[in-house]
């Protein structure tokens, strides 16, 4: 990622394109924003970051009227404004691209970009000038999509460009992205910077919230770097690195690359043989994949996104059926017996879904039901047939002190929890539970730097009593950073196995693009 | 019988049956597609029916007594509205209260007002209901065999609300499909999030739809008490409102294939009536109750082989709420 010719800076009596003053806001007893002031020039790009929790979605929901600051002021171009709603953000020139795209599935790109902005009661017309008007757009920023796609068949990249355009549609002069990058490969994440810097370029104002200082590096002008609710620094990017950003952060030093001693592996714990699964118009997803996993080793499926690696850790959780094939686990052939998910807990084979907030948590219940989904039923969790509420409390309020999970309250709703929060929970769930063998996906997805690294010490920890596990990340970083041994999967097939000392960012590069290599033995 | 004459009245009966299935098809559409269940269609059709049919009598004028229909349904709309959209209540049960609500009240308020043992008095005098309407020439018309037959008995001679439900699937279709308040109402049904994200208030458009279905529905029951019988009576829609869901939901949420259904419904039901007492090769004649369950049968079937493929609205029964 290179950074192109930096925007031409605003003349320096221009007000900013955005400023914040003085916001503050309360849930309850958490203060989720302190006195936040910040501004962001027009033709320049603005990184938020901080810990999980430290009220960055908050903040950004404020400014696009989706919460209301308790007090505070909002200045666009120097105008205070009055944002209480969506529809006030917008007419002020503010757009946002959600972590969760809000977006209608089955209508089309057109339909989509139009909606609540159609220009007139009939649609013929609106159609026709936003097609128009969206040519435009799609030519100045490499935004192309197309209009007439039904949005459910489009690719995560692609659905989030939708976004981009609808801001860019409704005249946004300011771009507030939040974790943006959370939910795309790495390729469309380039592909997505790209787009900032050209949006940067024309003049526009970016927010962009993230929790890969990389990617602040990458493309932003400034940096606030927000704590407990409160801006505690802000500099200038140039003249920062992602160390120093990292201890602002955390407020100590951080271990960007955790240290590991060399694996020494021990008998196999798991074995998977020529497994196979269909989706349910019975395409193969997985096509034949065999290997095994070794006490006290941490194996890293490395992949593009969308090249089986999700079905294989469902069909090894048990919440895929393989059509052929074989996992053999503590003697017993996971497959043939047809064990539910539940049964491979039970006989130690636990695993955090990739999409947690989705399969691992149910966002209604307590944070202390949701740190016992699926050990429900364990003895130390019940009494008399009861559920003895005193233990479920006890154990969540443990693992939230160890997973240092804010706010420590088991009884508060997981939904009220930021994002990294919950993410957190789950962990120390699956973790806590301490399983023979962890099957794991995208471990750090949407978790702070401070959690990663704790996160990562816990999983080498585990590796080193012992256990396999079993690691499925699009960051090749993290792959690089736990695993002993690396299976590149492309197509629904393992294409390579490299060991982590021959492993580097160019060859398994390769091996995801599909370039096959001599498979080591 | 002739058979074209058999054939036409067959048709013509469909006609009166689909009537006010299909009215009350395309209020449930608007309100599902918004995102609200409309378990109170059966309710609100009740309620209309009677009110319609009081009015009509106690004035002499049956479009005091539309109106009337109208305005009941639309309170009851809004009753559902208040309880679902205000309050985010459970929509399957607040439909189902208003409809036993109205059950129970329309005889009760007959009875108080009327006492004609929970009736309402025959509605026979000048515009009291409404009557067919003669097209030109359909008397000539009738001695050409088949065109001339279906254009003197099916599109001539039927009444105002006949044509009403008829236009109502195009017009229903363009609302859907070519303005602006069809698009966001299919997205509200749909994502109610992206709906408020983009500035539209989503609560404000699902009142519009239930008031909406609350006006068809009003139809749909003035057309029972004053056009297809005169007066109301006790249980009169007898299912036909949960006919219409059904309807709805085989019809997969859109105005044509929602019209398909109604009249396949209307026509099984003609059918059925047709046959009573009529002997049957093989068979014999068969009881008149096995006659009188066949459209529902049929719906249990219907329902049951393709309801697979119907993808209904997204949203259709949540709640909405900011947060996720
Ligand atoms: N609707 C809500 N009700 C109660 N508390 C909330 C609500 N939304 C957020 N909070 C609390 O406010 C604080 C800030 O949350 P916020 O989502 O802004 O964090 P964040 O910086 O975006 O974190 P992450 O990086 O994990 O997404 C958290 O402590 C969270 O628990
Ligand atoms: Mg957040």
């Amino acid at each position: 990622m290179s950074k192109e010719p930096a925007a031409p800076p605003s003349t320096p009596d221009a007000p900013p394109a955005l400023e914040l003053c003085g916001i503050d806001k309360r849930f309850g007893a958490v203060h989720a924003n302190r006195a936040i002031t910040f501004a962001v020039a027009a033709g320049s790009s603005h990184g938020l970051i901080g810990e999980n929790g430290a009220g960055k979605s908050t903040l950004m929901n404020i400014v696009y009227g989706f919460h209301c600051a308790d007090s505070g002021e909002i200045r666009v171009q120097g105008r205070t404004v009055e944002i209480g709603s969506p529809q006030q953000a917008i007419a002020a020139g503010i757009g946002m691209v959600h972590q969760h795209f809000m977006l209608v599935e089955n209508f089309t790109v057109l339909e989509n970009v139009v909606l609540g902005v159609e220009g007139g009661a009939l649609l013929a017309g609106g159609l026709a000038a936003a097609r128009a008007e969206l040519g435009r757009l799609a030519r100045d920023y490499g935004l192309e999509v197309p209009l007439d796609a039904v949005v459910s068949e489009l690719s995560v990249g692609l659905q989030q460009r939708v976004e981009i355009l609808k801001a860019l549609y409704r005249g946004a002069e300011v771009l507030i992205l939040d974790e943006p990058t959370a939910v795309l490969t790495p390729h469309e994440a380039d592909q997505l910077f790209a787009m900032l810097r050209r949006l940067r370029a024309q003049g526009k104002a970016v927010i962009l919230v993230t929790h890969k200082l990389r990617e602040i590096m990458a493309v932003t002008d400034r940096v606030t770097v927000m704590k407990q609710g409160a801006v505690v620094a802000e500099v200038a990017t140039r003249e920062t690195s992602p160390r120093g950003l990292a201890e602002h952060m955390v407020g100590r030093a951080v271990l960007l690359q955790v240290e590991k001693r060399p694996a020494q592996p021990g008998a196999e714990l798991l074995s998977v043989k020529a497994l196979e699964v269909r989706d349910r118009l019975g395409v193969a997803r997985l096509k034949s994949v065999s290997f095994n996993l070794r006490a006290g080793e941490i194996v890293g499926i490395a992949g593009v996104a969308g090249n089986g690696q999700s079905e294989l850790l469902e069909a090894l959780a048990g919440t895929r059926a393989a059509s052929r094939g074989e996992i053999s686990f503590g003697g017993r052939d996971l497959v043939r017996e047809q064990l539910d998910p539940r049964a491979r807990r039970a006989l130690g084979l636990a695993h955090v879904p990739e999409d947690r907030l989705r399969m691992g948590v149910v966002a209604g219940f307590s944070a202390a039901d949701n740190a016992i989904l699926g050990y429900h039923d364990a003895a130390r969790f019940n009494r008399g047939g009861l559920r003895d509420e005193a233990a479920i409390r006890a154990a969540c309020a443990a693992k939230m002190a160890e997973f240092d999970v804010r706010p420590p309250q088991p009884e508060l709703r997981l939904a009220a929890f930021s994002g990294g929060n919950q993410q957190k929970l789950v962990l120390a769930r699956e973790i806590d539970a301490d399983p023979q063998v962890l099957l794991i996906g995208q471990p750090t997805r949407g978790v702070d730097i401070g959690a990663i690294e704790f996160i990562h010490k816990r999983l080498i920890a585990l590796r080193d009593a012992g256990k396999a596990l079993l690691l499925v990340s699009v960051e090749l970083d993290e792959i690089l950073a736990l695993a002993d041994r690396i299976l590149v999967m492309n197509g629904g097939e393992i294409i390579g196995e490299l060991a982590r000392a021959d492993a580097t960012e160019e060859k398994i590069g390769l091996m995801m693009a599909g370039v096959r290599a001599e498979v080591s033995p | 019988m002739e058979t074209y004459t058999l054939i036409v009245l067959l048709l013509a009966a469909t006609i009166r049956v689909a009537t006010p299935l299909l009215l009350a098809a395309m209020a449930g559409l608007f309100s599902e597609r918004s995102g609200v269940i409309d378990l109170g269609l059966e309710g609100k059709m009740l309620g209309a029916a009677f009110a319609a049919a009081a009015v009509s009598a106690t004035t002499g004028s049956v479009w005091l007594g539309l109106g009337a229909g109208i305005l009941t349904a639309v309170a009851l709309a809004l009753v559902i509205g208040y309880a679902c959209i205000t309050h985010r209540g459970n929509q399957v049960v607040a439909g189902m209260a208003v409809t036993i609500m109205v059950v129970g009240l329309g005889p009760t308020l007959g009875l108080a007002w009327f006492n004609l043992g929970g009736q309402t008095p025959q509605l026979d005098g000048a515009g009291q209901r409404f009557t067919g309407i003669l097209w030109p020439w359909a008397e000539t018309a009738r001695e050409v065999p088949l065109p001339g037959l279906l254009y003197a008995e099916l599109l001539s001679g039927q009444n105002l609300l006949v044509y009403f439900a008829a236009a109502l699937v195009p017009f229903s279709a363009w609302i859907f499909y070519r303005t602006r308040f069809g698009l966001r109402l299919r997205a509200v049904g749909e994502n109610p999030h992206a709906v408020d994200t983009a500035g539209i208030s989503v609560n404000g458009l699902r009142y519009q739809a239930v008031i909406i279905s609350g006006v068809l529905c009003g139809f749909a029951g003035t057309y029972l008490s004053t056009a297809a019988s005169s007066g109301f009576v006790r249980d009169m829609t007898a299912g036909k409102g949960y006919l219409a869901l059904a309807a709805l939901i085989f019809g997969k949420w859109k105005p044509w294939p929602t019209l398909g259904a109604c009249l396949l419904f209307a026509f099984t039901d003609a059918l059925a009536t047709r046959l009573q007492g009529v002997a049957l090769p093989v068979v014999g004649v068969v009881p008149v109750q096995f006659i009188l369950a066949l459209p529902y049968v049929l719906t249990v079937l219907l329902l049951a082989g393709f309801v697979g493929q119907a993808v209904a609205p997204k949203a259709i029964g949540v709640p909405y709420s900011k947060e996720k």
